[in-house]
């Protein structure tokens, strides 16, 4: 238990550290577009992934550099994801809301609010169906509860009992909307109950409560083949993204929640557990700051991924698509450049869309095909 | 790649199947094939599917292979994409086009961008099957063409068979390929019997079909509206003395712009039939490729004969006039010419 604690805050405290450094970062411009961040919110991904085998499945959401971090993607990749850069787990691809690590089995992070549930209940489905008995479980927001993919997919979930763990990771807001303001049932947990999911509920600023609610779920998903609905209570500290003003909610209240920080409590309990020593929780820290350095080296270091990547990975390539220019006219280009020989198509694109770009064109040549 | 071409048989009668049939054979050949093929869709089981296409699927596989589903498009489609990232290989039938609105976050955002956007780790293998088209009189939720949309997502591919023989042959493929398909089948043509050749059969996506042989003009015909352009061409030919090439791509993603381009290099001129509405559409699309890479070969303008752009009537008359019929296409491919009806 000591080692589990002990992993446990590093954990999150890892992630922490990264998401302040992602969002200087995101001050910085060197990163785009949005940033989601799960500042308190800590205790509830490391909560549960750590109920995880690591043959189970997890998936969520836009906020989902946590998700990645607690299955094990190496920070460096989660931070180039970040930065665009060709060593970014999904080779910047994906940005900060598509985070995805299949050999970890972190079935991504999902820009769609409600977009992952289906897909949670098919990965499930899919492993009822060869006879695994691995656990999926879904984490998504209190405003997703209200697509019609929730109830959907929980229905469907439990008409097929599927091993599913639902988790809504209640932070009280959808996006800026409270949740009194987005949901006539505030009492998410019991929102299943009509779909014949059964819930639970536990408190997502406390990292062991967390564990053990959704370990009990897991387990019981696993013997008994229904899914769970569980209800994380928590907070995010931070603004919904980066270009979030806060105008919703004061200052008072989020000072409130942070007096239950899920990092620092945790930590202060261990210290006063006799589990670490107060030179032990600084030396963690440190640890984590200097990961997470590495990480911001790494990804500045890494390349941007080279024009021709453009069109990589659009389709598998195959019998059934032999090339995206197949696909697109399979004209003059298809010829020249055999299915095979995708390096030189790849090359023939990037001298292409190199010169249109140093010529300040949007790198579409006349003649050339519609990209 | 050879392009298997449904060929006539010499002894035709024994091969002529319906087209619903040549859909059921392949759905039924692959659950044989491949284990992890599943069927996943409203009333497709103890119904035997809206338009019969599943019939007997069930008894034969039981219902851990054909699952009929709640009425939860965008989910049923969701938990196929689910599960094709994880090793399955899932057919899902959606009852019509129309319905498929209801799953567009599904297709749209996740089946065709996952194995993208997460750098090429996943990928999708799913089938989404969906019947559209008009003459049924089933008003303005039921009856329209959307291949257009479909089209012009990258990452999906698109299959509009016209024939028995192809739609057999490309659901087999769209089932055996790694990406997510867009299997778009046809109300009308369920009925519709032709020759299916004996064995796999199998269609590359990719490849068009020459329907016909013709110097004077090249016609396009995508869905139904290949057989409609076919027979456009025979009275053509017989009433007219003008000899049209009529080409069905058979999928719109990939295209086989090679065959179309090579056509009209010969023919100079060119008609494109579509069921769907004219803007943005098929032919909008494809007269634009050929502008754009043959516009020298061009006698005439491309020409386009398509649904009326209006949401589809119930009443019979104003429905038989929104879309397509034979006249249309012989009027359009004789002012292609220069000529009309009367004149000739």
């Amino acid at each position: 238990m000591a080692e589990d604690a002990r992993e446990w805050l590093e954990t999150m405290t890892l992630i922490r550290r990264f998401e302040e450094r992602a969002g200087e970062m995101y001050a910085r411009a060197k990163v785009g577009g949005f940033l989601h961040l799960s500042i308190g919110e800590e205790a509830t991904i490391v909560g549960s992934a750590r109920a995880l085998r690591e043959t189970d499945y997890l998936i969520s959401t836009y906020r989902s550099h946590g998700h990645a971090l607690v299955r094990g993607t190496p920070p460096e990749n989660v931070m180039a994801e970040l930065f665009g850069k060709v060593d970014g787990c999904c080779h910047g691809r994906g940005g900060s809301m598509h985070m995805f690590d299949l050999a970890r089995r972190f079935m991504g992070g999902y820009g769609i609010v409600g977009g992952n549930l289906p897909i949670a209940a098919g990965i499930a489905l899919a492993g009822d169906y060869t006879g695994t008995d691995e656990v999926t479980l879904c984490t998504f927001g209190d405003g997703a509860s209200n697509q019609g993919t929730f109830g959907e997919t929980l229905n469907l979930a439990a008409l097929w009992r599927l091993p599913v763990v639902f988790m809504v990771t209640n932070n009280q807001f959808g996006m800026g909307t409270a949740l009194g303001r987005h949901s006539a049932v505030t009492d998410l947990q019991r929102k299943g109950e009509s779909l014949g999911v059964p819930g639970m509920r536990c408190d997502g600023m406390d990292v062991r409560d967390t564990h053990r609610v959704v370990a009990e779920a897991v387990e019981r998903v696993r013997e008994e083949r229904r899914p769970v609905l569980i209800e994380a209570i928590t907070y995010r500290f931070r603004g919904h993204s980066m270009a979030d003003p806060e105008q919703y909610r004061s200052k008072e209240e989020v000072a409130r929640w942070r007096e239950r920080d899920p990092l620092s409590v945790f930590g202060a309990l261990l210290l006063e557990e006799g589990t670490l020593t107060a030179e032990e929780l600084e030396q963690l820290d440190a640890a984590a700051i200097a990961r997470v350095d590495r990480a911001v080296e790494f990804a500045e270091a890494s390349p941007f991924p080279e024009p021709a990547a453009l069109y990589d990975d659009i389709y598998v390539l195959g019998e059934g698509s032999r090339g995206w220019y197949s696909v697109e006219t399979a004209g003059d280009r298809a010829e020249s450049a055999p299915a095979e020989d995708t390096a030189a198509v790849n090359d023939e694109i990037s001298r292409q869309l190199t010169s249109a770009l140093a010529a300040g064109e949007d790198g579409h040549e006349p003649g050339s095909e519609t990209p | 790649m050879a392009a298997p071409q449904p060929a006539a048989s010499p002894n035709g009668a024994a091969g002529q199947v319906r087209y619903r049939e040549a859909l059921n054979a392949a759905l039924r050949e692959e659950l044989a094939r491949d284990e992890r093929v599943i069927l996943m869709g409203e009333d497709i089981g103890v119904f035997g599917g809206a338009f019969k296409v599943t019939e007997g699927l069930l008894e034969e596989f039981g219902e851990r292979r054909v699952r009929d589903t709640p009425i939860s498009e965008n989910t049923i489609v969701g938990m196929g994409v689910g599960a094709a990232m994880t090793g399955l290989r899932p057919v899902v039938e959606l009852m019509t086009i129309n319905f498929s609105l209801l799953a567009l976050d599904q297709i749209v955002n996740h089946a065709a961008h996952i194995h993208y956007m997460f750098g090429g780790q996943a990928k999708v293998p799913l089938v989404v099957r969906m019947p559209q088209g008009a003459g049924h009189q089933l008003g303005p939720t039921h009856s329209h063409c959307f291949e257009a949309m479909f089209l012009q997502v990258p990452g999906l591919l698109v299959a509009v068979p016209a024939t028995p023989a192809d739609a057999k042959g490309l659901l087999k493929s769209a089932i055996r390929d790694e990406n997510p398909v867009v299997f778009i089948e046809h109300e009308s043509l369920y009925g519709v019997r032709g020759e299916v050749p004996e064995g796999e059969a199998l269609v590359p996506f990719g490849v068009a079909r020459t329907a016909r042989e013709g110097s004077d003009l090249t016609i396009v015909g995508i869905s139904r509206m290949a057989l409609t352009a076919e027979r456009a061409a025979a009275t053509l030919s017989a009433e007219h003395g003008v000899e049209a090439e009529v080409i069905d791509p058979r999928t719109l993603r990939p295209l086989d712009l090679d065959t179309i381009l090579a056509s009209v290099r010969r023919t100079n001129r060119c008609l494109i039939v579509e069921e769907g509405w004219p803007h943005g559409g098929v032919g909008a699309n494809l007269a634009a490729l050929i502008g754009e890479q043959a516009f020298d070969d061009l006698d005439a303008p491309v020409a386009r004969v398509t649904g009326a752009d209006v949401p589809m009537p119930y009443s019979k008359p104003l429905e038989d006039i929104a879309y397509p019929h034979e006249a249309q296409v012989v009027a359009g491919a004789l002012a292609t010419l220069g000529r009309t009806a009367a004149a000739s």
